[in-house]
Order: structure tokens, then C-alpha cells, then sequence
């Protein structure tokens, strides 16, 4: 069954429903962030790099059949398992989806300061270099 | 009177009584994330005591008004309060001149102010020297003026411990250097400078000795006259003040022959199209209407120091330092960054292999404050080729128990990202 952004996101929020420990929530943040898939090491290269002010993001973007594919890598472990639940909700959708996504999933978990644009840890940019993207595949 | 005089003695004892002063600061005693807040964070701000939230109330409730420029009666008693904190802040430091003190926005404020007035009087070829452990405050405004009047900027060593090389420094002095300008505590790794041999090495070529004192002025007393500085800068906010306010020190008869910095009000004495004359110090470096409640809270910052027994909380503060340095060093492949052994307040350090900010998120959701990153020295983080640290920087209301959380809740988050 093919999930909708929406659908997605709920999933997510259930998931992180049952947890009402903040270090509980970062624990399974940490979980994910060790099982993301790394992005290949030759491709951790600077135009791939999102300098954040502490750590750092390295994302690589795909268009296949009309459709958006992520892989990306952080050298912080809390960065990279929000990195993995952005991928698992933007992985797979349409050029104009990822374009124009609410992302709202982030603040129902409690994870709106990991995105403020203030933040040290890249994501905020990152957030923005994918939605760059689509939007310059749509104009191709 | 024996007794009148043995009341008296008790009175004028201070003593230091960890649990009354933590009473005197009330953000000590909210919660983060369900925890309550252990604040390590000091040397980025120090909280502040309620005798200064009450005073900025007080001066907006009760004193406002323009400073130097009424006849009416707030005007008058806004100026004198804003003199009366110049006057103590002068004695804290044990100035001579009540002129010599002038009021800033902040550290990094004076001292562009200074690369500015004392850079007019440089000519091509003269030097600074700064050193490697400076904060960028104390490095930019030196790279903006040499850019400008083509002065050179020496960089001076320090050693595998983070301590200054004072031979090397040495070797660097000359007949070209005009200017040295040193931080007195290095916010990153927390050495203390050996600031006396600076000063004295350094007049020895008739340079102008700069200290950056915005680490402390809140750990140690600081007396400039018996320093022989030229110059002594700190921020409020980092001495249980507000922010928005800070001090230079400058000896008189350098103050007296500096180009001012800014223009405007307040710092003039005429002004006319053809030429205008300028005030005499403190006011000619203070243009346009001054941060008076900032000054005013500042000075009750002093005051409320001068209640607490100074000599007891350095020692304090040390032992604390040392405390939780020892116990950090308890804790597997954690490696402390900075072992002078002249240190106070500060300890750095990183854990092999994890990320600072995985562990200052984790610390976070525990209720504890702490500061991960470059710290404003990048020039530093590269000398020991890390991106970062984190460092807990301490105050004298800070307390063992609190190391111990830190210790507990950071064995915790190595559990985690291990
Ligand atoms: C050693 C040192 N110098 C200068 C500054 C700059 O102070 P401010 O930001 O208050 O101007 C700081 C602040 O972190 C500091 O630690």
C-alpha cells in the first residue's frame, strides 16, 4: 500500500506517541539516526555539504519516474536520525509533492527547535536545499 | 563598646552561604524539560541576582529620564545615578579617575572602539599582537585595522596545555609593537593568562597593554592600578549584570589623546559646520544618549559583589573547577581540552568519537545548560584540530551536586550514543 505524505507523517507521529520521556524520544531518535543508510562515502563531497554551524549535512538527491529519492548523512547522531524520518516521509514522492510539503509532522513530535532556522545543526538548511530542489527539477 | 565593636565585626564578616546567594537568583530555580535547571553556561552570560532585576525595574518605574541634559529634577537624578554607578564601578577595579571609566555596549564594543581611536594614531609597519587563545572580539576589529592602515597582526603561541608560551610572546615584542592585546581568562579552555609578566614585558617596548577582561572580572578582583594595564574591558552581562552595557578602563593620559570613536551628542563641547571641539573624558567616548539603566544595573551588579566574601568564592570556584575537570576525567575516552594548570571556572572537553552537539541536545532534555562548538575561538579549535568542544563554565552559585548531575546525566547520554 502506497502511503500519502499525510499518511506518512501521522505514521510518525503515532510511533512517537508512546513516548512521553523526552530522553525516551531521543533514545529512538538516536535508534533511527544508527540505522539510517549512509550516504556513499564518495559522495560526502562539498556541493553536497550543508555547513550547520556544529554539525554537518550531506545530502544527494536522485529523480527517478517523475519521482524524488534522498540519501544524506550527518557526523551528529540526533541530526542524522531527524534526517531519517524527513527522508522515510519525502523518499518516493512526486517532484511538485516535495515542493510544496507541510511538513508539519516535526512540531506534533516536539522537534520544531531541530528545524528553526537559528539552529547550529544544518537541518533548517537542508529542509530548504530539498525543497530547492524540486522546485528546480519542476522548471526542467 | 567591646561588644559594640564585636557586633560590628560580625556585621562587616562576610560570609559566603551558598544556599542564600542561590536564593538571589530566581531563574535558579525554574525547571528545563521537567528538570530543574542546572545553569553551566556562564561564561557565554551569568544569571542575574534580583537586586539587579529590581534595579532596571526601579529606574524605568521611578528614575527615567535623559542623562546630562535636564535641568528638571529626573533628568538630575537620572544623571547622578548614572555618575554614581561610574564612581563604582571605578572603585571596584580601583581606578584612579572616576573619567577613566567608560561605558559600552559590551566587550566586543570597547574593543572596537580602541582598534579604531588607537588605530588612528598607527602608522604602516607598526604591530599587535594578540594571541592564539583569543575570542573573535579580540581578533577582528585587530584584522579590520590592519586591513585598513597596513599595521601587521603577530600571532602569539601557546603550548600543548593551553597556556600561553611567554618566550615566544617575548620574542615577538619590538621596537614596531604599539599594541598587545591579551584576554585575562581564555573563555574556551579557562588558562589564566600570566597578565603581569605581559604588561611588564610589554611597556618595556612602549606598547599599550590591552586586557580582555570578560572572563574575569567575574572570577578574581581586579585592581588596575596595581596591573599597570592601559586598558581593562568586561561586559555586564557576563558579571551579573544586564546585557547591553560593559565597561573600558583607560589610563587618563591615553584616553586624553585618542580620536574619539563615534560622533554625536553628549560627546562634543561646540559644534559648528566649520569645526567642531569635543568633550572631555569619560563623555567623549560616549555618543548619544547611553545605556542608563544598564549602567545604573550594572553598578548594583558591583555592589551586590562587594556583599560576598571575594576571596573565599575565587577559592570556590576554583575547587569546583577542579572537581568537575577530575570527575570528567573518570569517565571513558572524554579528553579535557585546556590543562593549564593557572585555569579557573571553565572546563572543556570532548568525547571520542561522539558528536558535542548529540551530547549538549542530550544534557539539554536533562535540564542542564552547557555550551557546545567553537565558542567564538575558531582560530583555536583549529590549533587542537577539533570542531569543537563542550564546556561547562562555571559561577559561584553553582554547586558540587550540580557537577554530579552533569556527571550522571552525561554517562546517561553516552549510554545512548554509544
Ligand atoms: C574572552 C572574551 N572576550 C570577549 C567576549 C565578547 O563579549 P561580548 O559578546 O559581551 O561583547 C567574550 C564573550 O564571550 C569573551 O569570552
Amino acid at each position: 500500500m502506497i502511503m500519502t505524505l499525510e499518511e506518512k507523517q501521522q505514521d510518525i507521529i503515532d510511533e512517537f506517541a508512546i513516548y512521553d520521556d523526552w530522553m525516551d524520544k531521543y533514545e529512538y531518535i538516536i535508534e533511527l539516526g544508527k540505522d539510517l543508510p549512509l550516504i556513499n562515502e564518495e559522495k560526502k563531497t562539498d556541493n553536497r555539504l550543508i555547513e550547520g554551524c556544529q554539525s554537518r549535512v550531506w545530502l544527494d538527491s536522485e529523480v527517478k519516474e517523475g519521482k524524488l529519492f534522498f540519501t544524506a548523512d550527518s557526523d551528529a547522531i540526533i541530526t542524522k536520525g531527524i534526517i531519517g524520518l524527513l527522508i522515510r516521509v519525502l523518499n518516493g514522492e512526486t517532484i511538485e509533492n516535495v515542493a510544496t510539503a507541510n511538513l508539519f509532522f516535526i512540531s506534533k513530535i516536539g522537534l520544531q527547535e531541530h528545524l528553526s532556522p537559528t539552529r547550529a545543526n544544518g537541518l533548517a538548511s537542508m529542509v530548504k536545499k530539498i525543497k530547492m530542489t524540486a522546485l528546480s527539477s519542476l522548471s526542467k | 563598646m567591646g561588644f559594640l565593636i564585636f557586633v560590628a565585626a560580625m556585621i562587616a564578616k562576610k560570609t559566603f552561604n551558598i544556599e542564600a546567594i542561590r536564593e538571589d537568583f530566581p531563574i535558579l530555580h525554574t525547571s528545563v524539560n521537567g528538570r530543574p535547571l542546572v545553569y553551566f553556561d556562564n561564561g557565554a552570560t551569568s544569571q542575574k541576582p534580583k537586586q539587579v532585576i529590581e534595579a532596571i525595574d526601579n529606574y524605568y518605574e521611578s528614575e527615567n529620564s535623559n542623562v546630562h541634559r535636564g535641568v528638571h529634577h529626573l533628568s538630575q537624578l537620572a544623571t547622578n545615578k548614572y555618575e554614581d554607578a561610574r564612581r563604582t564601578i571605578q572603585q571596584y577595579i580601583n581606578a584612579e579617575h572616576s573619567e577613566e571609566i567608560i561605558f559600552t555596549k559590551g566587550t566586543t564594543d570597547g574593543l572596537n572602539m580602541l582598534a579604531f581611536s588607537i588605530g588612528q594614531t598607527l602608522e604602516v609597519g607598526d604591530e599587535i599582537i594578540i594571541t592564539e587563545m583569543e575570542h573573535h572580539s579580540n581578533i577582528v576589529p585587530w584584522q579590520m585595522l590592519c586591513e585598513r592602515s597596513g599595521c601587521k597582526l603577530r600571532v602569539a603561541p601557546i603550548n600543548s596545555k593551553g597556556e600561553l608560551k611567554l618566550d615566544a610572546f617575548c620574542s615577538l615584542l619590538s621596537d614596531r609593537t604599539k599594541v598587545v592585546s591579551v584576554t585575562h581568562i581564555s573563555n574556551t579552555l579557562g588558562t589564566i593568562n600570566p597578565i603581569e609578566e605581559i604588561i611588564e614585558a610589554s611597556h618595556r617596548y612602549g606598547a599599550v597593554v590591552i586586557i580582555d577582561g570578560a572572563q574575569s572580572i567575574q572570577h578574581m578582583k581586579i585592581d588596575v592600578q596595581t596591573l599597570d594595564c592601559d586598558f581593562y574591558l568586561f561586559s555586564g552581562h557576563k558579571v551579573f549584570g544586564p546585557t547591553g552595557i560593559g565597561i573600558v578602563y583607560g589610563k587618563k593620559k591615553i584616553m586624553e589623546v585618542l580620536t574619539p570613536y563615534q560622533g554625536g551628542g553628549d560627546m562634543i563641547e561646540t559644534v559648528s559646520f566649520e569645526k567642531t571641539t569635543y568633550n572631555v573624558l569619560p563623555y567623549r567616548f560616549e555618543a548619544g544618549t547611553p545605556n542608563i539603566a544598564g549602567a545604573i544595573a550594572l553598578s548594583r551588579a558591583i555592589e551586590y559583589l562587594n556583599t560576598l566574601p571575594l576571596d573565599e568564592i575565587e577559592k570556590y570556584e576554583k575547587e569546583l573547577q577542579e572537581y568537575a575537570q577530575n570527575e570528567l576525567c573518570k569517565i571513558d575516552d572524554v579528553r579535557i581540552i585546556g590543562k593549564a594548570s593557572n585555569k579557573t571556572s571553565v572546563v572543556s572537553f570532548i568525547v571520542d568519537g561522539i558528536h558535542p552537539f548529540d551530547i549538549g541536545t542530550l544534557l539539554d532534555k536533562q535540564g542542564i545548560a552547557v555550551r557546545t562548538g567553537h565558542h567564538c575561538t575558531q582560530p583555536l579549535m583549529k590549533i587542537y584540530g577539533i570542531p569543537g568542544t563542550i564546556r561547562i563554565s562555571l559561577a559561584f552559585y553553582n554547586t558540587k551536586e550540580e557537577v554530579d548531575i552533569l556527571i550522571n546525566a552525561l554517562k546517561r547520554s553516552l549510554q545512548m550514543l554509544r
